[in-house]
């Protein structure tokens, strides 16, 4: 594999660009497969990799319906954190921003990971509180956290409303200074090539449109471009894995739901970091092209459809118009929606199945982004060990029957309503 | 913009209108021997259809009637509303 460096591009540049070889390939698919991940999105593009590297197995396929990073992993804002305070959550996306953190050097491909820091705000002196106890769960499992006071939010979004008669005055925040944003197309391509180069197969415009089990063992797939035969196979579909789970007999603790984000026109460089209104749900980070990224509720009613409505997307602009007046003037560039894999108590599943050799990823609800390194790397430990990582131990779906849910928001079943 | 037929009111915007759920999810008879996983399978697991889904909505900005509506989870079609006793 060519390495991209400033070399390399020197070098390029003398013959116009034109000689690069390929990122990666576009091979027909083979007889047979050791590991078919399904799904060629961050997380199913993240597991071939670390499948690959970590644990030598490169006699595996993606099968992607569409092309690559075409579903959620091109459909997010592009936030990172860590900022949780149940211990399963906390010590898996915290190897996850560990990760982050040399992750361009990892794969020779630049996510232009930027660690402006996330700030929630507080609007309630009950909900500085219940942050204060959030950040201090947050710093005895090792991950960094500030409590910010009025002034201190001040000093860095100086043109939110701090008049003493808005409607949701700001007490404080909470800062996870290591948070920020990635690129996240250049994450799925600087995966997709990586993989490729060690012999993973990525096959795009494939459908799987079965599966075939026999004896409680999966033998192979169906797919709009033939039969593939594998012994194992790893869902990392999001808000498709009921879709393919109904193939499977299995029925999940999942529903899909959209949820839409938008971008403004480009500005000058005014919000330096991920800042989230904590009296409604909105979030925003401005991007390097200079565009504000926002963000908010899912539109709230089950959808596979990829698209969502207006009322939404006023919804969440007028409650970041009443943190951010100074953005009513903005053009809105764009709005898109991702189908989201809601999981009944909010947290991730990654898992072995009632079937031999075949494991499921999914349940990401909307925070899937920031996890893609690490639920590559554990969901690849899954398939390659035939038992979790242990921390992915927690995220089982057993847990649905024995009581041991993760519901970090608490919110209960019904995942329209968080 | 989504346009409710509340069975009640007529067409309203979806602004009027909050979401309640999967309606085919049946709740345990009382009294009945209902085993643990039953019960878990009634919090927890949905059918979640990509196309025709039976669910709840609450008039709530309007008459404040709950009823159920068929609506395509592909394409947001809504095929057509009923109040709770009726069918749809």
């Amino acid at each position: 594999m060519q390495n991209y460096s400033i070399f390399s591009l020197v070098k390029n540049a003398f013959s116009n660009h034109q000689d690069w070889e390929v990122a990666w390939k576009d091979p027909e698919p083979k007889k047979e497969y050791d590991v078919i991940i399904i799904g060629g999105g961050g997380h199913g593009l993240a597991t071939a990799y670390y499948l690959a590297k970590e644990h030598g197995i490169t006699n595996v396929a993606i099968l992607e319906k569409g092309w690559i990073g075409g579903g959620n992993v091109g459909r997010n804002t592009t936030i990172l954190r860590s900022n949780y305070m149940f211990d399963a959550n906390a010590h898996f996306y915290e190897l996850g921003m560990k990760m982050w953190e040399d992750l361009s050097q990892e794969l020779n491909y630049n996510v232009m990971y930027s660690s402006r820091g996330i700030i929630n705000l507080a609007h309630t002196d009950g909900q500085l509180n219940a942050y204060a106890r959030r950040g201090n769960s947050m710093r005895l499992n090792g991950i960094d956290a500030i409590l910010l006071n009025r002034e201190e939010v001040k000093k860095m979004i100086p043109f939110a409303d701090f008049s003493d008669t808005c409607r949701f005055p700001i007490v404080g925040a909470l800062m996870q200074p290591r948070g920020g944003t990635a690129r996240h197309d250049a994450v799925a391509w600087g995966y997709a090539r990586q993989a490729d180069s060690m012999g993973v197969d990525i096959i795009q415009n494939c459908e799987v449109t079965g599966f075939d089990v026999e004896n409680g063992k999966i033998s192979g797939v169906r797919t709009s471009r033939g039969e593939i035969k594998t012994k194992k196979v790893g869902l990392c579909v999001a808000g498709s894995t009921t879709l393919l789970a109904d193939k499977l007999n299995m029925r999940l603790p999942i529903e899909a739901h959209v949820l839409q984000a938008c971008v403004s026109e480009p500005v000058k460089p005014l919000l330096h970091n991920v800042v989230t209104f904590g009296a409604g749900h909105f979030y925003c980070s401005q991007s390097d092209k200079g565009e504000m990224v926002m963000g908010g509720d899912l539109d709230g009613y089950n959808s596979y459809a990829q698209r969502g409505n207006l009322p939404m997307i006023q919804h969440v602009l007028s409650g970041g118009l009443a943190v951010f007046p100074n953005f009513s003037r903005l053009k809105m560039l764009r709005s898109w929606g991702g189908i989201m894999d809601m999981s009944m108590d909010g947290t991730p599943i990654i898992d072995k199945t009632h079937i031999d050799g075949v494991y499921l990823n999914c349940g990401w609800c909307y925070g899937g982004f920031k996890a893609t390194p690490s639920s590559g790397f554990v969901f690849a430990h899954t398939i390659a060990k035939d038992e979790p990582h242990e921390l992915n131990q927690p995220f089982n779906l057993d847990r649905f029957h024995t009581g041991n849910i993760i519901d970090e928001k608490g919110v209960g079943p019904k995942p329209w309503i968080g | 913009m989504l346009e409710i037929k509340c069975p009640y009111c007529g067409k309203r915007s979806q602004n009027e209108f909050a979401y309640g759920g999967d309606a085919t999810v049946k709740r345990p008879n009382l009294g009945d021997e209902v085993s643990t996983k039953e019960w878990d399978n009634f919090v927890y697991f949905r059918d979640n259809p990509r196309g025709k889904h039976t669910e709840y909505w609450h008039h709530v900005a309007g008459c404040r009637q709950w009823f159920k509506a068929s609506r395509d989870t592909a394409t947001h079609e809504i095929f057509n509303t009923a109040s709770l006793e009726e069918e749809l």
